[in-house]
């Protein structure tokens, strides 16, 4: 996985609460057996008319925002179905940063699978935001991993929480399995201790 | 000794290694496995040039994919390709597969425990969402991403943060006519769909112990909805008698239940957070919004946006009327439909069936509706033929199917059209679940049936059954 220490990047907003992962990439799209190529379909059904035609009314579609890197939201992003097609498809679109009050936990899960960094911030942070979205064109956010920063160039600065497994394992780009495997010993031992309820092959 | 929640138990049973600071990494006991959510973990096996640990612990169906009408016929050549990949990942990797041809296929959360795979104490994954359904046994089961799908492929473990503890207790008893499925609608309706973010939930009361295991399902199978991890009940008689008999039941099996008894949540155990929940004025629930959390009783209104006690519930509810294209004030009773869907991990099981037959014996579906009924499995599917139940459903003007996912998340034939309108009896009511434009009302089997009867949702209450199907 590609490690993400920091990113400057034009915001895109999505204002809406409990913005769901059907949402985010619907079903229609989920029967491909790869990884790639899903960014297409990202908030398909907002994006665009059912005609196919695009719906300049979809915030992010709007010229300002083209190039995006960030995506901010609103509280219980990405609840519903456990599909990593969401965090695919919104990695594929070109978002490296979510922002939001709050996320489910299985797509918050599935971001640092991606490299993608879901950021946690207030009701009131995340409000602020949207203003400053609304109110410049072309409105940046620098993030710093590092730091644990957000800044823009309009005086804004603010540190935000994260939890260091977390941190270190986007920073580093880390491979889990292989953190997972190197206890390879005790994961052999717990399958023999439990052989009887495990079944008969450990 | 410290006094533990069935949670905290079942958790401590699984720990393969902990360090300060860092997730926890715990042992999976079951993985199982569906066609959407599982490709690119193969196919991330195949590059890294890992194998399955554990094949004998990961049991694979297809189940979102396939059509209920001629289900050897797939005519969507990309979802063809996903089942094809499945057969030939199983295949490859030595997973035990319930394919299109065999009796046990069905919803991989309606197979699973029929099988008797969902063990009380077992950890059990699927990238799936809806995992949280195996709790009803007191397992620990909840959703993956395909990442930890491939990770505990490889490693039969998962690195996973403890999650907090939520005890959700139910005060009084149902009333007739007050399923599982209004249960739990009505718990998310009160709380909202995060209120149990971060937790696992473990649902205690009266209103749980006496409920049958199927109906535990129900009720588990939508934590997903209120946030949560996982949802558990504690396993007793009831849970124990389920599995006697089944054919991946423990051969020791009085053993097992020595210590599947052990696992329930000692008394004087402190969960994290308590929620409460009053049963006794609980009636049938309907959803009329895009949030399984947008719900209210069948006697109740279409509530007003500007009721709503902040700006972006306010917000939300103003674009979900808009999309389901309701008006404040409404009454329930007089939202008319176009579609009924009987069926999913939720409510597709042979006593959802069952409470549905009884519903609908002796009526007609209205003319203008068009109903489906989708057992949750093969074996669900035999069983009402054997009992009658499909010829009572197709007399009534139901279409009746082979199982499947269906028209839960319409990822099949079985789709809405734009500006349909649906009762439906799975979990979640999302713009666009159901096929795009289309209108979902979350509500149990009997309120179902009623609404495809009458045309519109009706309070079951007042149903007169016909002939009985239930003794």
């Amino acid at each position: 996985m590609e490690p993400f220490k920091q990113l400057t990047g034009i915001v895109a907003p999505v204002d809406r609460v409990n913005v769901d992962t059907d949402a985010i990439i619907p079903k229609q799209f989920l029967k491909r057996i790869e990884r790639s190529g899903f960014g297409q379909f990202l908030f398909y059904e907002w994006r665009f008319h059912e005609n196919g035609d695009i719906n300049a009314d979809f915030e992010p579609n709007k010229p300002r925002y083209e190039g995006a890197s960030v995506l901010i939201s609103r509280a219980n992003f990405g609840c519903g179905s456990s599909r990593e097609h969401a965090p695919w498809a919104i990695l594929d679109y070109g978002y490296k940063v979510i922002i939001a009050p709050s996320y489910a936990d299985i797509f918050f899960n599935n971001c640092f699978k991606n490299g993608i960094l879901p950021i946690k911030l207030s009701e009131e942070q995340v409000e602020d935001l949207f203003q400053r979205t609304a109110q410049h064109e072309g409105y940046k956010l620098h993030v710093d991993l590092e730091s644990k920063t957000l800044s823009d160039d309009y005086g804004l600065k603010l540190s935000f929480d994260i939890d260091e497994h977390r941190r270190q394992f986007l920073l580093q780009g880390l491979d889990d399995i292989g953190l997972t495997l190197q206890h390879e010993d005790k994961i052999t031992a717990y399958e023999q201790k439990h052989a009887a309820r495990l079944g008969q092959k450990a | 000794m410290a006094k533990k929640t069935m949670f905290e138990k079942i958790w401590d049973n699984h720990v393969i290694h902990q360090e300060e600071g860092k997730p926890s990494v715990i042992y999976i006991d079951l993985q199982l496995v569906h066609e959407v959510t599982s490709p690119q973990a193969f196919e991330g096996l195949r590059l890294s040039g890992r194998k399955v640990r554990r094949p004998d612990l990961t049991f694979a169906t297809m189940d979102h994919n396939v059509p209920t009408k001629d289900r050897f016929n797939i005519t969507d050549p990309i979802s063809k390709q996903q089942i094809d990949t499945l057969t030939q990942n199983c295949q490859d990797f030595g997973v035990k597969l319930y394919g299109l041809d065999s009796l046990d296929q069905g919803v991989v959360h309606v197979m699973g425990p029929e099988l008797g795979l969902t063990h009380p104490g077992k950890t059990i994954v699927c990238g799936d969402s809806h995992t949280s359904t195996h709790g009803a046994f007191g397992a620990l089961a909840f959703g993956i991403g395909t990442s930890e799908v491939e990770h505990v492929m490889a490693t039969q473990c998962l690195q996973q943060s403890k999650a907090k503890t939520m005890e959700v207790r139910f005060h009084g008893k149902r009333k007739p006519g007050v399923t599982a499925k209004d249960l739990i609608l009505g718990v998310i309706a009160q709380y909202g769909t995060d209120f149990a973010t971060g937790y696992v939930i473990e649902y205690r009361g009266e209103a749980i112990t006496s409920l049958t295991m199927e109906e535990r399902m129900t009720v588990c199978n939508m934590s997903i909805e209120a946030g949560a991890r996982a949802g558990l009940i504690a396993p007793d008689e009831t849970t124990f008698n389920y599995l006697r008999g089944r054919e991946y039941a423990p051969a020791n099996f009085d053993e097992a239940v020595a210590e599947w008894s052990k696992l329930v949540t000692d008394e004087g155990a402190e969960f994290d957070t308590v929620v409460d929940f009053d049963v006794d004025s609980l009636i049938p629930q309907v959803t009329w919004g895009t949030s399984p959390g947008m719900g209210t009783d069948i006697t109740s209104v279409v509530p007003n946006p500007a009721d709503m006690a902040t700006e972006n519930e306010r917000k939300a509810a103003e674009k979900a009327l808009e999309y389901m294209d309701l008006k404040p004030g409404t009454p329930m009773t007089e939202i008319e439909i176009d579609y009924v869907f009987i069926g999913s991990c939720t409510n597709g099981r042979i006593e959802d069936l069952r409470a549905a037959a009884e519903i609908a014996r002796g009526y007609k579906v209205s003319e203008k509706v068009t109903a489906i009924v989708v057992p949750g499995s093969g074996r669900v599917k035999i069983q009402a033929e054997n009992e009658g139940l499909d010829k009572i459903f197709i007399e009534a003007g139901f279409e009746w199917r082979d199982a499947g996912c269906s028209m839960c998340l319409a990822m099949n034939p079985d789709v809405l059209v734009p500006g349909q309108r649906c009762a439906s009896t799975s979990n979640r009511n999302f713009e666009g679940r159901q096929g795009r434009g289309g209108r979902t009302h979350l509500v149990s089997p009997a309120m179902a049936v009623a609404a495809a009867i009458n045309g519109r949702f009706t309070d079951v209450r007042d149903w007169e059954i016909k002939e009985p199907v239930l003794s």
